[in-house]
């Protein structure tokens, strides 16, 4: 792990070693089985207790996870259909999928329908992303259960991460108990914030089709890229 | 009111080479197919994704026909599904649903509301373009080439005896000769996507 020195002492001695560690945040290997809950593999940034807004940024798309760029990591990935329901960061991204010829987009109405119709076509031949909010994903308990791991369908599922913060402190339980739950279903995780982190979606579907099980992606970009 | 055995005896001659999704029905249809590669009997992975997973199925295989045969205790779980389902609007995805009242997995409780839903007045609510109910066999009988002879998405509700189940889960003798694995493997060589 690297030693947090500059960040912690509010020295930037070397602008060059900064300018990776930004890039290097939220490379959040998925969390260790293992690991207690909350705790983030990040660096000792968080422990450090000074925000990574502090940090140098050349511009907006350094700490914004653009739609254009989730668009295209789905179009890279071979997704043919987005099973979703809206959250509070895809509105911008909704309307680019729409536009978006080789994608088909099947709504939902309550998250767990989103695992049984994209095992459903999965079994077709299909390779389908689910794209929801953490809540509905805790909802969903059932529907991953039998329906996702049951089946060993191999799908990425694309989570909002509601209430993560960087800061340390969680005020809304969605976030509380987002990967403490992922973790209760053994299901591997990456984050992604911005658009340095874009690589971590393909991983997530190279994972998900190396393993024959679904994959997350929590999304913990509120109120940025996504929603313009 | 008919038997689960009789609607599949029913519709076993205008199955040609749809895919079954039978359901709970799965244990009255193992032996009665004839196409077992372009079965899916999975059993019940999670209660009330039956629709969901046909829905998948239909639209990734739009030249082929889906047969679901639904059970109203999964309908009354996943209602919202209805809408999806609607709005997609599958034409070759066929719903049948096997209303027992029950949940006779669990010794035959009555699901909510049993005798006063109206299953295919839910279907048409929610926006399937065409619906049917049915109490007995022999009129589903005359209208079953009818019903698969047109487009879909379709949805025909179907009255049928309880067949409850009492002894513990792991007493139950198992119906299912192939694993889910297996299952979906023979899917896919089927379906020629394997």
């Amino acid at each position: 792990m690297r030693p947090p020195l500059g960040i912690c002492r509010g020295e930037v001695a070397d602008p060059a070693a900064l300018q990776k560690l930004s890039l290097d945040i939220g490379q959040h290997r998925p969390i260790l089985r293992d690991a207690a809950p909350v705790a983030y593999g990040f660096a000792g940034i968080v422990r450090c207790g000074r925000p990574p807004l502090e940090m140098p940024m050349s511009d907006t798309t350094a700490v914004a996870l653009s739609p254009e760029t989730v668009l295209a990591q789905m179009k890279q990935n071979g997704v043919t259909d987005v099973v979703w329901l809206p959250d509070s960061e895809t509105n911008w991204l909704y309307l680019l999928m729409q536009a978006e010829p080789t994608l088909r987009l099947v709504g939902v109405s309550r998250e767990g329908h989103a695992c049984s119709i994209a095992a459903g076509l999965a079994a077709g031949g299909k390779k389908p992303l689910i794209l929801i909010q953490n809540t509905g994903m805790m909802e969903s308990g059932d529907s991953i259960r039998g329906w996702l791991l049951g089946l060993n369908v191999p799908v990425v599922m694309m989570v909002g991460y509601r209430g993560w913060t960087r800061h340390g402190v969680t005020t809304d339980t969605a976030a509380t108990y987002t990967e403490r739950f992922l973790m209760a279903f053994g299901l591997s995780y990456y984050l992604v914030e911005s658009d340095a982190d874009a690589g971590r979606i393909t991983t997530a579907f190279e994972e998900a089709e190396r393993t024959r099980r679904p994959v997350v992606v929590l999304v913990g970009d509120e109120y940025h890229g996504f929603n313009r | 009111m008919m038997r689960i055995a009789e609607a599949l005896e029913a519709f076993r001659p205008f199955r040609e080479d749809a895919v079954v999704v039978p359901g709970r029905g799965g244990r009255y249809w193992v032996d009665r197919t004839t196409h077992p590669e372009l079965d899916v009997p999975l059993g019940d992975p999670a209660m009330g994704g039956h629709a969901g997973f046909g829905l998948g199925l239909a639209l990734a295989r739009p030249e082929r026909k889906v047969v679901l045969f639904d059970s109203e205790g999964d309908i009354l779980m996943s209602l919202g599904m209805l809408a999806t389902i609607a709005e997609q609007a599958p034409a070759n995805f066929y719903h049948f649903l096997l209303d027992n009242e029950v949940y006779a997995t669990t010794g035959g409780q009555p699901v909510p509301n049993a005798k006063n839903i109206a299953y295919d007045k839910l279907a048409l609510a929610a926006g399937y373009p065409r619906a049917h109910a049915f109490d007995e066999i022999a009129d589903l009988a005359r209208e079953l080439p009818a019903i698969l002879a047109r487009p879909g998405p379709v949805f025909v509700a179907l009255k049928v005896y309880p067949e409850v189940e009492n002894a513990p889960i792991g007493r139950r003798s198992r119906w299912q000769t192939r694993s889910r694995d297996q299952v979906l493997k023979d899917l896919r060589g089927g379906l020629g996507i394997a």
